[in-house]
Formats: structure tokens, C-alpha cells, sequence
């Protein structure tokens, strides 16, 4: 059993090899083959053209970290919705109950970031 | 010898089809960004790629020559190993997650028990080589796209597993397959009894390949090339190939879970059985393209290796139409037990499956040329007012549907789209409320 069940993950892992061989391979292939010719203004960042200013290591707007919170809030509530999902025909009305509370209790938070402004992206 | 080829024997056929579905699906994707220059200019009254073979058929080899060919910069301040890494990143989670899609009942590569659960967690390291290159880059204009990127891909995701939540409420399973074969014995595709999750799952299928309406990552005109501004040569084509992966595994993911699969239209209505026979006539209608085409470019020295191409390319699909009618009882053996074309019901699913992905795909391509693109903070309050709430009242109203159906014993559709009203009701007052 244990065999037969490791053994239908196989191929992925075979997949995943022959996925990261095309594209290493690509890249030294286009090494071996590609033009290079070392240059100092070549290597700047690019901005238009123009000298870069500063260094893009910097700060950046807070926004971008809620919603990186936000989604892992609501990313692990799809995932629990997920087992639920696939035997909620044996779980009859209990199981809609109980998940409605959950959702309940999660919809209370939503609203109040809606309420908040969090979700808010408008300047 | 005999006993490393008796070792070996159990491997050899998932080494066979691993490697037919990635030759497939790499030929697929320079042969989409064909399609979509082609379709592109067609759209907007003109040509297109003309120049390399007949009517630009050549062109994808010729880019992915001129691309290896080009010099890979890697901008001064950059962290070398990441700056190295992401891309392949992006490919790998791209292209590995192809191994768990059920192109036909008879050919997959494997089919496991947490099947759409690892596809979900496969394609969503796809962002990490996309925020990994931007900030790699160590340049202003990746950092930003890079951000802005992740932040559409992580919004867009959480209605998306809300709307496949929407399609296991119906499945009862998370093997890919076993998804197919509910459809099959149910005798409906999902989509029409989930209309509301489809539609969610179809626009947040695009805003995760950063596709426009939602190709704020690389805006142009704001960004010139989002994440991957810094990257050239082939590293760069490296994002694209694994964006245009993304996009057919997004559509084969659509497909599975609510056109059906590998089924044909109508495939319990035995009048229309003769619809098995479409590879066919889309063949020889290739064909008698491939002529009418020859016949048309001059006759002339200059044009004589495209008209050979056009010519060998008719027969070469006339050939195999051919092929495909082969009736069973002309084989050795007479053919015992097979179907009476077993070719031609051997390529069933896999026709109708990429028909499918290649009909979602016009889709995208369309819709590249006829949207405008949104603004940063429209797009993140659709994803975050709209599409997030109606997708997960969604869930409710039809897990709802679901139980009280069996409860009081209403049939199943009506009920759902009972359920599809409610959300829409929803949609509506949420609209309402924006305005």
C-alpha cells in the first residue's frame, strides 16, 4: 500500500527534475552561445536612461505588508473550507451549521476591516 | 541486462508520458505566443508575423534562437544567486504542476488523492519567483512591480479558493479525475450549476497569470516592464515561458473542474455521436488551408521552401486524419475487442480537453485586446470588495442548496441555481454599496 501510494507521487517529483533541467539548461546554453561584452554602464539598474538614484533597498508602503497579513488570514480559511468541502454530503444539515458559524465569526472580522479602511487602497 | 529492464519496466510508461506532456506543453506555449501576436494584430486590422515561413509559422524558433543568442545582463547591485534562481523558480512551479492534470482518461501523468490541494500549493510558489526577481533586481521599478504583483497574485488567490471550494461542494473529491468522472456521472458540467464560482474562478484566473485587464505588474507606461525590467536574454524568457505555462494551467484547471474535462459536448446524447469525428474535419479543414495557402504565394524561386512547408504540412495532417480513420478491423488480428476506430477514440479526450483550454485561452488573448487596463486601487477593491465576498457567499448559498436539496428532496439544479440568485442578489447590493 505504502509503495503504491509513494509511487503515484513519483512522476511529479520526475516532473519537477525535468523542469528545473529545461530551464538550467537553457540558461547555460544561452551562456555558452550568447554575446557578452562587460561594460559599467550596462550593468546600472535601469531607470529610463537617466543616472540611478539611490539604492532600491528602501522603504516601502505599509499597505503591501496588511495585505500580506490579510491573505494569510483568509488563504488558511479557504484551506479549511477545503476538507469540508470534499465531505459535506455526508455531513447533512450539522455540517452546514457549523461551517455557517465559522463563516459567520470570520465575516464579522471582514466587516470590520472593510469598516476599517484596510481594504482601502484609494489615496 | 534483463533484470535492470525488469527494475526499470514500472517506470518506463510515466517517463514516457511526463516527457510527451512537457515536449506538448513547451510547443504549446511558443506556439501561443504565435497565436497571440497573430490574433492581436488580426484584431486590430493587420498582419502580424508574416515574414518568417508561410504566414509566420517558423516565427516562435526564430525568437527562441534570437533570444539564446542575446546577452544576460545582470545589473550591478544585484543579489547574484537570487537574481539567478527566480526564474527557474517561476518555471519549475509552472510547469511541475502539469503532472497532476487529467488530459484524458487514458492519459494523465498521475492522479493523487490531494490531487487540486497540491496543484493550489504548486502554482502558488509561481509568486515567489516573481517577488524574488523584482527584489533581486536591486532597481526601482522591479521592486515596485514585484510588490504590486505579489500583492493582485495573494488577493486574487483567496477568491479563487473560494470559487474551487464552490466546485468540491459538488465534487466530493480532490483527485483530479475522480472531479471529471463526478461531471461524467452527473451527466452536467459544473458550470452550469455553479455559473457565479466559474465567473470568479475565470477572473481571478486572469489577474494570477497577470494578465490584462489586470497586467498592472507590467504596466508599461507606469513600470516599464514590472518585475522583470532588469532581466534579459533568456532568463527573461524564462517568465515568459512560465507565465504562458501559468496560462494554460490555469485554463486546464477551469476546464477540469467545470467544463467537464476530457468529455465531449453532449456526451450522453447518442444523436450526436457523430461529433467523435470533429479531429477529423478539423484536420482536413487544416489541410485544405495548408493548400489553398500554397497555391497562393507566388510561384516563384524565392517562395519555393514555404510553399514546401505549406505542402508538407497539409499532407502531414491529411496523413494523420487518415490515421485516425483507420477502422479497427484492418489491423493484425482483426482488431479484437477495440472500438471501430481505435485511433481516433484513443485522442478523444485529449481533443476535447485542449479544445477546451484552447477556447479559454482565445479568451485571455481577447481580452487583451479589447479591455483597458484597470488602475492599482481598482483592482485591489474588486478583489477585495467584490470578488472575495461574492465568492464566499457563494460558498454559503450553495452548500445551503446542497443540504436543503437533500433534505427535502428538490432536485439538485433547481435548487443550486436558486442559491446562484441569492449570490447574485448579493452582487448586486454590493455593487450598489461602491457606487
Amino acid at each position: 500500500m505504502s509503495q503504491g501510494f509513494l509511487s503515484s507521487y513519483a512522476p511529479i517529483l520526475l516532473h519537477l527534475v525535468l523542469a528545473a533541467a529545461l530551464a538550467a539548461g537553457l540558461i547555460l546554453v544561452s551562456w555558452l552561445v550568447g554575446e557578452r561584452k562587460a561594460n559599467p554602464s550596462k550593468h546600472t539598474p535601469y531607470e529610463c536612461g537617466m543616472p540611478p538614484v539611490g539604492d532600491a533597498r528602501e522603504p516601502f508602503a505599509v499597505k503591501f505588508y496588511l495585505v500580506a497579513m490579510l491573505f494569510i488570514l483568509f488563504d488558511v480559511e479557504a484551506i479549511f473550507f477545503i476538507p469540508w468541502a470534499v465531505i459535506y454530503r455526508d455531513l447533512k444539515m450539522a455540517g452546514f451549521l457549523e461551517m455557517f458559524l465559522y463563516i459567520v465569526i470570520l465575516l464579522a472580522g471582514y466587516v470590520y476591516l472593510w469598516k476599517k479602511g484596510a481594504l482601502d487602497w484609494s489615496p | 541486462m534483463t533484470l535492470l529492464l525488469e527494475t526499470l519496466k514500472p517506470y518506463l510508461l510515466p517517463l514516457i508520458r511526463v516527457l510527451v506532456v512537457f515536449l506538448g506543453i513547451s510547443l504549446i506555449v511558443a506556439y501561443l505566443v504565435y497565436a497571440e501576436r497573430k490574433i492581436l494584430a488580426h484584431l486590430q486590422v493587420r498582419l502580424g508575423p508574416m515574414r518568417v515561413g508561410p504566414h509566420g509559422l517558423l516565427q516562435p524558433i526564430a525568437d527562441g534562437l534570437k533570444l539564446l543568442l542575446k546577452e544576460d545582463i545582470m545589473p550591478a547591485g544585484a543579489d547574484k544567486g537570487v537574481f539567478l534562481l527566480a526564474p527557474v523558480i517561476s518555471v519549475i512551479a509552472a510547469f511541475t504542476a502539469f503532472s497532476l492534470i487529467p488530459f484524458a482518461p487514458n492519459f494523465y501523468i498521475t492522479d493523487v488523492n490531494v490531487g487540486l490541494l497540491f496543484l493550489i500549493g504548486i502554482s502558488s510558489l509561481g509568486i515567489l519567483g516573481i517577488i524574488l526577481g523584482g527584489w533581486a533586481s536591486n532597481s526601482h521599478y522591479p521592486l515596485l512591480g514585484a510588490l504590486r504583483s505579489t500583492a493582485q497574485l495573494v488577493s486574487y488567490e483567496v477568491a479563487l479558493g473560494f470559487a474551487l471550494v464552490s466546485a468540491l461542494l459538488l465534487a466530493g473529491t480532490l483527485s483530479m479525475v475522480a472531479i471529471v468522472e463526478a461531471q461524467q456521472r452527473q451527466g452536467v458540467w459544473f458550470v452550469f450549476l455553479q455559473p457565479v464560482a466559474f465567473f470568479i474562478l475565470f477572473v481571478a484566473a486572469i489577474a494570477e497569470t497577470n494578465r490584462n485587464p489586470f497586467d498592472l505588474p507590467e504596466a508599461e507606461s507606469e513600470l516599464v516592464a514590472g518585475f522583470h525590467t532588469e532581466y534579459s536574454g533568456f532568463r527573461f524568457s524564462l517568465y515568459f515561458l512560465a507565465e504562458y505555462a501559468a496560462m494554460i494551467l490555469v485554463s486546464s484547471i477551469a476546464v477540469t473542474l467545470f467544463l467537464g474535462g476530457w468529455l465531449r459536448p453532449f456526451a450522453r446524447v447518442r444523436a450526436l455521436d457523430f461529433l467523435d469525428f470533429t479531429p477529423v474535419a478539423v484536420l482536413v479543414l487544416a489541410a485544405a488551408w495548408c493548400f489553398r495557402e500554397c497555391f497562393r504565394y507566388p510561384a516563384t524561386r524565392e517562395w519555393r521552401w514555404q510553399r514546401l512547408l505549406l505542402l508538407g504540412l497539409g499532407v502531414g495532417a491529411l496523413g494523420i486524419s487518415a490515421g485516425l480513420l483507420l477502422p479497427a478491423r484492418f489491423l493484425p488480428g482483426g482488431g479484437e475487442g477495440l472500438p471501430a476506430f481505435p485511433a481516433l477514440t484513443a485522442i478523444q479526450g485529449v481533443f476535447w480537453f485542449m479544445s477546451k483550454v484552447f477556447l479559454f485561452l482565445f479568451g485571455f488573448i481577447w481580452f487583451r485586446g479589447t479591455f483597458p487596463r484597470y488602475r492599482f486601487d481598482q483592482l485591489m477593491s474588486l478583489g477585495w470588495h467584490f470578488m472575495i465576498p461574492v465568492a464566499i457567499a457563494n460558498v454559503i448559498f450553495c452548500s445551503l442548496a446542497i443540504v436543503l436539496s437533500r433534505q427535502m428532496g428538490w432536485g439538485l439544479p433547481a435548487t443550486l441555481w436558486l442559491g446562484t440568485a441569492a449570490t447574485l442578489l448579493v452582487a448586486a447590493l454590493l455593487r450598489r454599496e461602491k457606487a
